[in-house]
């Protein structure tokens, strides 16, 4: 048994890359930390750090009225902070795409992760987003591929939600 | 902590002589409202919700379009609802943001209550302590004459402007989300 880093995060920044997403909201996630970390570095991409969540579901609205494509990361936690600021962009078509690190629902320490990991799903489905789910890390790219052709191609919402699985502290692999 | 400034005619005095260089995201309520009085003009996004969102919607527009200036000009309310925003505004420094407040000190569309700058809450200094270089404090008319300028040409800035507590008759632009969203995207000469 072999604990290395995932690779998964690499895949999902060349897919942000392929999309030509030109700025990434996130809230600092130690899910989302590799992919965070690839963004700082690459100049094309404006990484802005946000206070909450939804501040980045209004960033992602002005980048689109201005001609750019933008991508929120966050945790599952943060889906709860977001809900009104969704009904932006339901009310205008605003095409987004988000990735979301899940917690409370797989060898989770902290059950105050629970209330909210659980009804991630139902939430951003009753916000009029696409949910699509990752729990394996050959499933990642794909789902992100067609998570960014649907946002932008039908102007809408679309969730991956990475399963906590995908995540936990240590990844085995063969 | 009130002010004696008229809004629709501080609106106004901001907007005279816009160019299309001008990008404008009002708070939903009476600064959109004020907007539309102004005179409508295919670069304002008008907000009917998302409260607590314009000015990251500004910020996201600002990093978009570098070339343009982006005045984000939003109620105490509306500003105080997203004032994290300061903060992610004030690490990200855009040289083509302008974050203006009008503030009465109340919640005019809820029937007039105080709002926390009605208390005693001082925005500008929250700006200034979020990295905002320049807080101007925009109490009388030779104050919005500047403003205005700062608006065409200015870096980041903040401003709080001082606006007297009354209720003008409204005047409500479309209200439809993606039309308002399209004609701003063709108003820029993107695809719709």
């Amino acid at each position: 048994m072999n604990v290395s880093p995932p690779v998964w995060p690499d895949r999902l920044f060349d897919t942000l890359k392929r999309a030509d997403i030109r700025q990434v909201g996130y809230v600092p996630d130690a899910g989302h930390a590799r992919l965070i970390e690839r963004c700082k570095a690459d100049a094309d991409i404006r990484d802005v750090a946000l206070t909450t969540e939804e501040e980045g579901i209004a960033l992602a609205a002005g980048a689109w009225l201005g001609g750019e494509r933008a991508a929120l990361l966050m945790q599952s936690s943060g889906v709860g902070n977001c809900v009104n600021m969704l009904s932006l962009m339901r009310a205008c078509r605003f095409p987004l795409v988000t990735f979301i690190t899940m917690r409370g629902e797989w060898e989770e320490f902290n059950p105050w992760q629970v209330p909210m990991g659980s009804i991630v799903e139902p939430v951003m489905k009753l916000c009029d987003a696409a949910v699509l789910r990752a729990t394996k890390p050959e499933d990642v790219a794909p789902l992100a591929e067609r998570a960014v052709q649907q946002a932008f191609g039908e102007e809408r919402v679309v969730a991956v939600l990475l399963s906590q699985e995908l995540i936990g502290k240590k990844v085995w692999v063969k | 902590m009130t002010g004696t400034l008229e809004r629709r005619a501080a609106m106004a005095a901001l907007m005279q002589g816009r160019g299309d260089d001008l990008l404008v995201v009002p708070g939903l309520g009476s600064t959109t409202y004020d907007l539309a009085a102004a005179g409508d003009n295919d670069r304002n996004f008008y907000l009917w919700g998302a409260m607590g969102g314009a000015a990251m919607i500004g910020l996201g527009l600002a990093l978009a379009q570098p070339a343009k200036r982006v005045a984000v000009i939003t109620g105490d309310g509306e500003m105080l609802m997203g004032m994290g925003a300061l903060a992610t505004i004030g690490i990200q420094q855009p040289d083509n943001l302008a974050i203006v407040v009008f503030d009465n000190g109340m919640y005019g569309e809820t029937g007039g209550q105080q709002s926390h700058t009605g208390a005693g809450v001082d925005m500008g200094a929250v700006a200034r302590g979020c990295g905002f270089k320049v807080c101007l404090e925009v109490s009388d008319e030779a104050g919005l004459a500047d403003l205005a300028g700062r608006l065409k040409h200015g870096g980041l800035l903040f401003a709080r402007v001082a606006i007297r507590p009354d209720e003008p008759p409204r005047v409500l632009p479309e209200k439809d989300g993606a039309i308002l969203k399209r004609r701003f995207r063709v108003a820029l000469g993107l695809t719709a």
